[in-house]
């Protein structure tokens, strides 16, 4: 193959999160100038989402530990955005090889690529509970980026709900910014994490500020409920969530007053645009669903396509960033030019840390697939369609469906407007469980365009 | 190995082959159908929807008035409606001498069945307010409608299988011979079924088997364009489309109770054989936005919320093959419908366990006949 | 309750004046369409297939639960769409109005 000019090949960079960031900046430095196309009107994506202009909270009230980080991120962009060819406010509803379709302000255009870098990010991994569709029931990221973005509680008395290291983190984030925190109820029991201990202690500095995190919260006498099964999210049609019922470890029934719920299994990542580049997915055993298939540093199974950060493997923001600078330089190792074979060894350094890390996270605080085989049949699985586990289970018991796109078809759980991202994991654990089969046989829903809502307002502008 | 025997094989698990085995076996024929992947994964599965007769070729409309007929009766047959309304389907079109057109087919004895009303002008506007302005006119026909494409091949073949039918999902066809009065067919995974009677609806693949026996047919494959929006309140009970003859203003919507506008046409793509998978192309969608917007005005306060495509099986004649094979006694096939086929299914099923069970059929369905292809093809091969 | 979200900082912002369903709001500057109607009220529109409210969900433009309409029929994602002066917001869905010509 003839060596790429560097200076003709199109790079374009899709996501200004921590990883597309990092890949910018490193693409930059090497005398790159790429195109980087957020869909947010501000860079840092969600983890280090920047607030709005005018809002004065410093970056330790915002970000806490990760404060120094966040910032060095910001500053990052700051400096490189008039550098490359930033395009904000703008969504890749679609591509076909070589050209992404961008609209902008009801706009659309394309955009011609030689080599595609997505780092599109992730977004909460949710598993249904009877009564989630009600009014304040919301994502545990959703719930940070209301305090994060906007200095918002998402209620009055807010439960948090799930699992995983974000659900101590916005617990203990809404108790510091003075909201009232009514309870966290964990599904993943202490056995769990004390098993995940060796894996996690991968990374102590991660380990240790968990810990402060759920010692802030027992010093403020927050009732913290460990290895929960939940049961439902009470309230009504009109007022919205009333409060919480879960089963506790010792087999009692609690209740929990409240007016909202922040609920979240971890991370899902974002995965259409790679799907819809014919990338290949693999299954990850230890989180239980689809990532993208790509090596060590980033590439896919499609030549040209690249990837990083949590919209290929969920590791966290530490770990897009290094996974942005190295997928920066395997791009560049394919383009022939000079890479810092120091400054790659040390991304690999630190990711295969993250990698040990993550498994350890899965194993402390895993997915509940146990609780998709638990839900009464009258729970909605799919808030968009309103669709309930009774009616999915019986498109596989009556209509043969053992499979995600076909049960889809015939049950509607998926062709909402959120396309599957809240719904289409759980509803893969429903139809296993009422199949009898391992959960990878039953597949995953097949991303198509457009990657968001596209409205029947866009025009063509002409290039 | 063992063999297993059926009065009738059938290759391809469509809307054509799960329909003619429900009939075969109320006919009392032992039936084996043969799917590689799943009942109505293709065209069946992902075409638009229309149960429309209106528009069609006119030696067509006896078998699909055949078909409408079974329509009405789906929940008594097949105990499902396939969400079959019959709300009526309206052809637009934008050029005022294009009337004289639709009022032409309106006028023809073998649309007498279908009651086409022809509207215009002021009449059409008042009747229907909710197409643009551009609309001249327009062809109606009351007793068609719409259903839903994905629920109707599986729930036809299930119907066949509670009557008996003996229905094989993710069964490749590796072979077929015929030897003496039996046709065999081998499956990649070495089973092996035999019948006297062959019928194949592999659709966008018929034509590789038909080939096999001497009759190879022109066909071509494309992939249908199709979009849905997200859900409004329901108001528009007729499916409409666009009668013209420029490529990009040939789209048609529906919309279902639930909400959602389905909208289909305009382009259509090529699809990857190889891995049996086909896409929307990004101009399909732009175009569709942009000619809904003229067609109804109010639809550009709506989003689109997905789209889909799938694998159909085109003849240069816009004719489908339907029908005995003009080589082989015993063989018959139904394919290649050309997009359209989706209403024409329940007939088509129920035309072709006749002549299969029977040895004929009562409806006309000679303008389908493979032949056709035969005497161009020798015509072809005598010239060069 | 009157409003479903509560501000716990950064209140000292101009204010941005609105309509929803026809009541005068008043919002913060840097608000988005979201926090401005839930800071006054408990939902942002009906759910198409039951009776229950909606309120959205993921606050990050994924989920899609939180589109509001304008009065003359705009469709508006509230979590990703800040508030301006002059908005009218409806939270219950317009009835699909299909022009009239003659």
């Amino acid at each position: 193959m003839a060596t790429a000019r560097l200076s003709t090949h199109r790079v374009v960079i899709v996501g200004a999160g921590p990883a597309g960031i990092r890949c910018a900046e490193t693409l930059l430095a090497a005398g790159c100038k790429p195109i980087l196309i957020d869909e947010n009107r501000r860079d840092g994506g969600q983890i280090y989402r920047r607030q709005p202009e005018g809002f004065t909270r410093d970056y330790t009230t915002l970000y806490g530990t990760e404060a120094a980080k966040a910032k060095d991120l910001h500053q990052s962009f700051d400096r490189l955005r008039g550098l490359i060819d930033y395009r904000p406010d703008t969504l890749v509803w679609n591509l076909t090889p070589g050209q992404l379709c961008c609209v902008s302000q009801g706009k659309h255009s394309t955009v011609d690529y030689d080599a595609l870098i997505l780092c599109t990010g992730a977004t909460d991994r949710l598993m249904p509970i009877e009564g989630w569709q009600l009014a304040g029931t919301y994502s545990l990221g959703g719930a940070q980026i209301a305090l994060k973005s906007q200095a918002v509680s998402i209620g009055h008395r807010v439960v948090f709900m799930g699992s995983g290291p974000l659900l101590y983190l916005v617990a203990s984030q809404y108790l510091k910014a003075g909201a009232n925190v009514a309870a966290v109820l964990d599904t993943s029991p202490l056995g769990k994490r004390i098993g995940a201990l060796p894996k996690l202690l991968a990374r102590p500095g991660v380990l240790f500020t968990g810990m402060k995190l759920l010692a802030q919260l027992y010093r403020a006498k927050i009732p913290v409920h460990l290895g929960i099964s939940p049961l439902q999210v009470l309230g009504d049609a009109q007022r919205g969530v009333s409060g919480v019922r879960v089963r506790t470890a010792e087999g009692k029934t609690l209740t929990v007053e409240c007016d909202a719920v922040a609920l979240g299994y971890h991370l899902r990542p974002e995965t259409q645009l790679a799907d819809l580049a014919g990338c290949r997915l693999r299954f990850d055993e230890a989180s239980s669903q689809w990532w993208l298939a790509t090596d060590e540093e980033g590439r896919t199974s499609v030549n040209g396509v690249y990837a990083a950060g949590d919209g290929s493997k969920i590791r966290g923001a530490d770990a897009a960033e290094h996974a942005g600078r190295l997928v920066a330089m395997a791009l560049l190792e394919d383009l022939h030019q000079p890479v810092d074979a120091g400054l790659r060894d040390e991304q690999r350094r630190a990711l295969a840390l993250m990698d040990q890390f993550r498994l350890g996270l899965a194993q402390a605080f895993p997915w509940p697939a146990e609780q998709a085989k638990a839900l009464p049949d009258s729970a909605i699985v799919c808030r968009c369609e309103m669709i309930s586990a009774g009616e999915l289970r019986r498109t596989v018991s009556e209509k043969g469906a053992c499979e995600v796109n076909r049960a889809k078809a015939f049950s509607r759980v998926g062709m909402g407007r959120c396309q599957g991202r809240y719904c289409s994991q759980a509803g893969a654990e429903v139809i296993a469980a009422a199949a009898g089969v391992n959960v990878q046989l039953v597949g995953r829903q097949r991303g198509q365009a457009p990657v968001k809502p596209l409205s029947m307002l866009t025009e063509e502008v002409s290039p | 190995m063992t063999l297993q025997k059926a009065d009738v094989v059938i290759v391809g698990g469509g809307l054509m082959g799960s329909a003619t085995a429900f009939f075969l076996r109320q006919r009392g024929q032992s039936v084996i159908l043969l799917e590689r992947d799943q009942i109505g994964q293709y065209a069946s599965g992902v075409n638009f929807g229309n149960v429309r007769r209106q528009g069609r070729f006119l030696g067509q409309l006896e078998l699909a008035n055949r078909s409408w007929a079974l329509w009405k009766r789906l929940p008594e047959l097949i105990d499902d409606d396939l969400e079959f309304i019959a709300s009526g389907h309206m052809r637009v079109c934008y050029r005022e001498d294009e009337i004289a057109e639709l009022e032409a087919y309106a006028a023809a004895p073998e649309a007498e069945q279908l009651d086409l009303k022809i509207y215009r002008g002021a009449e059409l506007h008042q009747r229907f307010p909710f197409l643009g302005p551009d609309v001249k006119g327009g062809s109606y026909a009351p007793h068609d409608g719409h259903a839903n494409p994905r629920l109707a091949a599986p729930a036809f073949a299930r119907a066949a299988r509670r009557l008996g039918a003996r229905i094989e999902e993710q069964t490749e066809v590796a072979e077929v011979q015929k030897v003496g009065g039996e046709f065999t067919v081998t499956t990649t995974d070495g089973r092996q079924f035999s019948a006297e009677q062959l019928l194949i609806t592999a659709g966008a693949w018929g034509q590789k088997l038909s080939a096999q026996f001497g009759e190879p047919v022109p066909l071509d494959t494309h992939g249908p364009q199709m979009a849905v929006t997200e859900p409004v309140p329901y108001a528009l009970p007729t499916v409409i489309g666009v009668y013209t003859k420029i490529p990009e203003e040939v789209i048609y919507f529906r919309q279902i109770p639930r909400g959602n506008i389905v909208i289909g046409g305009g382009y259509r793509s090529k699809p990857d054989m190889l891995n049996r998978r086909a896409q929307v192309e990004p101009r399909s969608i732009l175009n569709q936005i942009q000619q809904m917007r003229r067609l109804l005005p109010g639809v550009g306060n709506l989003n689109i919320i997905r789209v889909w495509s799938g694998i159909e099986g085109y003849m240069p004649d816009s004719l489908p093959v339907m029908g005995r094979s003009g080589t082989v006694d015993g063989l018959f096939y139904a394919f290649g419908f050309c997009g359209h086929g989706f209403q024409l299914g329940p007939g088509v099923g129920d035309v072709m366990a006749e002549l299969i069970s029977t040895g004929s059929t009562r409806t006309s369905i000679e303008p389908f006949s493979i032949r056709r292809f035969a005497l161009s093809a020798e015509q072809r091969s005598k010239a060069s | 309750m009157k409003g479903r979200f509560v501000r716990l900082a950064e209140q000292g912002r101009p204010t941005v004046k609105l309509t929803v369903d026809g009541t005068p709001i008043e919002a913060l500057q840097g608000d988005t369409l979201m926090v401005a109607l839930l800071t006054q009220g408990s939902a942002l529109r009906q759910s198409e297939f039951d009776s229950g409210r909606r309120a959205g969900f993921c606050l990050m433009g994924a989920c899609q639960d939180c589109w509001v309409w304008t009065r003359s029929g705009e469709r508006l994602r509230a979590c990703s769409n800040e508030v301006r002066d002059g908005l009218d917001i409806v939270t219950t869905q317009p009835e699909a109005i299909w022009p009239l010509h003659g």
